[in-house]
């Protein structure tokens, strides 16, 4: 532990990558193991003797194929994006192996073109496909309800509430798969995938691979072959239907309080259990298609039935459109997690009880929003960024993203994996009169850039845009917890694998070569001037920062700084830097010569966590930024 | 312990200090007893400096992981500010085991924010009790401020609902399959920490008499 709590970060190792789970051999069967709902995942994917497994990383799902590749006699892979990954997954499903692929939320936005075909023609082998919405949206940039695509593109939804849950539910999954044709959805969430509970771990059972069978009718969708593939859905719908009215999945507990009974899915049926041991309660598991009329049976044994789903009324407004008198988001939030204090309230005041006593109100704090690192390649990039004026500024998903935050201020939009791309171009063609002088930077990582930002770079240069994209090779998946991709030169196992050049590949989208420039992050002067001169150029320039993520093995720690206090004159240059190793001590108001009145920031570095990037020391005019003497004995300062 | 008979500790800090570790060994522990457990943390984006508060639930048998505001029966803050912040999640009067570093953010070094004075008074000004003990200086002086964590489950050790022992051995027992020559350094911080948490009670005791 330390002061910043950044020296003893995890340092993401490519190479030993530790989990729970034994990397060599498995744990044996009956073993009763502390798991994570995506540990549990995992370990059920190669137990149902699942050849083939993709995904991209994404938070809260990333675990999953983290821990899958640790697993003998399964191939998986880290996929440029979800769409290719469920590409993988359904190849290997049509060539009759059982398949896995598996995604946050938004993942599914990215592969759902696959995804609404797949259903026509269906699976050989079993093939289940988990998505993890971030309901409470811990790390993400909108909260979805991936129930939905189970209507959409008519396929059955399972919903584990624990992580012994997800193992089971993974297993039936692929059995389920494969006996209707049909892939299975498992539904997450984060207070699934993230939780650590008990689970009973078997044996794995192989599934040899039947094999690909030419059948043109059934794999190649053509208008006219899809045309009769659609009806089948529809008689597919009626089978899931009856499967989900006898599921054992879906269970009911008979409570003795009849005043209200509930219908609930995933967390939230803990959460119900929790808060109400004596009303009855239904438990969604199987819970697309909805079974109607063991809803309907069960509505009839309580005085009010509430639907307890997370996050849309989708159950609900189904039950309604049947005829099912019931209630739900008019008493509990359609955001955010039902937890035990949302539900406690809702049903106090809809029993006509008084609401239990609110708790002590939190004291009041300030807020302690996620920091980029101590010496992160980004940081040279955004300081940069936040001196030069007249420019806006078209950000991407990643760590990158907090470049948005203080002390930079310097990202103006965020929606979608590689959106920055296209989003900078219609800045451009879009610009108003008040925008004509505005130069439009895009900021994009390596991972996203392969992900989805290439084709929209593409279409840049295609259609003449004038934008300057700066390109952030970290070399690493940063956020997730430093995956490799096809940039990295790594395979998910950490083994040698091709690295994409990424001067020549954006050389090769039609970028000029003289408006590509491959440059070093923490050399400010020459970051500042390549930048500011390719703003001015009324062409796509494409500026590739290669500098590895500090947390991941590449990277190479240089010798800390300290502050010379008596040098120190508080201009507050290095704060401006946003390093986290860097605290104010001491702030005093000064008058200038020329009136103005300014705040002095006298600072200290925290030399333990200090990795000598220079970041701070370049812009230190006074040179109070020397060395650290690591000699001395290591000093606690107290604020 | 609540009349269900479950053991709710929230463990609560910052990102990087080890905050969801320590809720996990605790977690082993207590199922090395039989207990059924389940373990989960509202962190958002934890890698990158933000606050992180780690549920852990134990008893017979576990349905919610998440502990409602008002029932911990032991709150750990890892920090300071971070233990005011969490401290409404203890059942009236509860216990608050308080590392007194300060672990300030970029908000408060840039002047957007205040840390708050004094931490521990707000805390005692609810009616909590509070053993409070700088943890790092404790690992400082051990050598290695990463057995932090270790001092602060030392803490923790006199306060559960089973032997000091069994959760010493969970924590050793990690050490030694993956970091052999640790073992010793973790034992005796593991020690310190139970010294100054007895060390912290006793001075709390004798302010009062």
């Amino acid at each position: 532990m330390v002061r910043c709590g950044i020296a003893a970060k995890v340092h993401f190792s490519r190479n030993t990558r530790e989990s729970n789970m034994a990397a060599v051999s498995p744990a044996p069967a009956t073993s009763r193991l502390l798991l994570s709902g995506n540990e549990a995942v995992a370990r059920a994917v190669w137990e149902a003797g699942c050849r083939v497994a993709a995904a991209y990383p994404g938070t809260p799902s990333t675990e999953m194929l983290e821990v899958i590749s640790t697993y003998p006699d399964i191939y998986s892979e880290w996929s440029v994006n979800e769409k290719v990954s469920l590409e993988v997954a359904i190849g290997a499903a049509f060539a009759g192996s059982r398949s896995f692929c598996c995604m946050k939320h938004v993942g599914m936005n990215v592969a759902s073109d696959a995804l609404m075909t797949l259903t026509l023609t269906g699976v050989a082998g079993g093939l289940v496909i988990a998505i993890a919405d971030d309901v409470g949206l811990s790390s993400s940039q909108n909260e979805q309800d991936s129930r939905y695509w189970g209507r959409f593109a008519h396929l059955p939804v399972f919903e584990p509430s624990d992580s012994q849950e997800a193992y089971e539910m993974t297993k039936a999954g692929f059995d389920f798969s494969e006996k209707f044709q049909v892939p299975v959805i498992l539904r997450m969430t984060t207070r699934i995938n993230h939780v650590k509970g008990l689970v009973t771990v078997g044996e794995r059972v192989a599934h040899a691979a039947a094999g690909f069978k030419k059948e043109p009718a059934r794999w190649v969708m053509t208008p006219a072959g899809a045309g009769k593939r659609i009806p089948l859905m529809f008689e597919r719908d009626k089978v899931l239907r009856a499967e989900a009215e006898a599921s054992p999945l879906n269970i009911i507990d008979n409570g003795r309080d009849k005043r209200v009974g509930f219908v609930a899915s995933g967390p939230a049926w803990m959460h119900v259990r929790e808060t109400f041991p004596d009303a009855p309660v239904l438990k969604l598991g199987f819970s697309c298609p909805v079974p109607i009329e063991k809803i309907r049976a069960f509505a009839a044994t309580v005085d009010k039935l509430v639907v307890v789903e997370e996050v849309e009324p989708l159950v609900e407004t189904e039950l309604k459109a049947a005829g099912i008198e019931c209630l739900g988001k008019e008493i509990l939030p359609r955001q955010g997690e039902l937890a035990p204090n949302v539900l406690k309230p809702a049903i106090a005041k809809l029993l006509g009880e008084p609401v239990p006593e609110g708790i002590t109100a939190p004291a009041q704090v300030f807020p302690r929003p996620p920091t980029m690192c101590v010496a992160c390649p980004h940081l040279g990039v955004y300081y940069t960024l936040a001196q030069i004026k007249n420019i806006t500024i078209s950000g991407d998903i990643g760590c990158y993203t907090l470049g948005a935050g203080h002390p930079w201020n310097a990202l103006d939009t965020t929606i979608s994996m590689g959106a920055s791309m296209g989003i900078a171009l219609g800045l451009d063609k879009g610009r108003g009169e008040t925008d004509k002088d505005k130069r439009i930077v895009a900021v994009i990582g390596d991972s996203t850039f392969l992900h989805m930002g290439m084709q929209g770079l593409l279409d840049m240069v295609y259609n003449g845009g004038n934008v300057t994209v700066l390109l952030l090779d970290n070399r690493a998946v940063g956020m997730t917890g430093g995956q490799s991709n096809p940039g990295t030169g790594r395979d998910i196992h950490g083994q040698e694998a091709p690295r994409v050049d990424f001067a020549k590949l954006v050389e090769s989208l039609g970028v000029k070569k003289e408006r590509i420039h491959v440059l070093d992050p923490y050399q400010l002067p020459v970051l500042f001037k390549t930048i500011r001169d390719e703003i001015k150029i009324p062409e796509v320039s494409v500026i590739i920062t290669d500098q590895p993520c500090v947390l991941i093995d590449d990277y190479k720690k240089q010798k800390p700084y300290e502050v010379i206090d008596d040098k120190c004159t508080g201009c507050g240059n290095c704060v401006d830097v946003g390093c986290p190793a860097i605290h104010v001590t001491r702030r005093e108001k000064v008058i200038k010569p020329s009136g103005k009145e300014v705040e002095l920031q006298f600072v200290r570095i925290e030399t333990t966590a200090c990795t000598g990037c220079t970041l701070c020391v370049q812009p230190c005019a006074p040179e109070a930024i020397v060395h650290a003497d690591l000699t001395k004995p290591m000093r606690l300062v107290r604020h | 312990m609540s009349a269900n008979q479950i053991t709710n500790i929230l463990v609560v800090g910052i990102g990087g200090q080890g905050v969801m570790t320590a809720t996990e060994i605790l977690a082993e522990a207590a199922i090395a007893l039989g207990h059924d457990a389940k373990k989960t943390e509202v962190a958002g984006m934890a890698q990158r400096g933000g606050v992180v508060s780690s549920h852990l639930r134990f008893g017979p048998k576990v349905l919610s992981p998440q502990i409602m505001a008002g029932t911990a029966d032991l709150l750990v803050g890892f920090e300071a500010a971070e233990a005011m912040r969490w401290c409404h999640y203890l059942k009236p009067g509860g216990l608050v085991l308080m590392n007194t570093a300060r672990l300030v953010p970029p908000v408060v070094d840039l002047g957007l924010y205040d840390y708050p004075d004094d931490p521990l008074a707000e805390i005692k000004a609810r009616g909590y009790q509070v053993h409070a003990f700088d943890a790092m200086a404790i690992a400082l002086e051990l050598g290695d401020v990463r057995l932090g964590n270790t001092v602060m489950l030392g803490a923790m050790a006199d306060h559960l609902p089973f032997p000091p022992g069994v959760l010493l051995e969970s924590i050793l027992k990690r050490f030694s399959a993956r970091k052999p020559h640790m073992v010793e350094v973790n034992r005796k911080a593991f020690e310190a920490g139970r010294a100054a948490d007895a060390a912290a009670s006793h001075h709390k005791e004798s302010a009062l008499a």
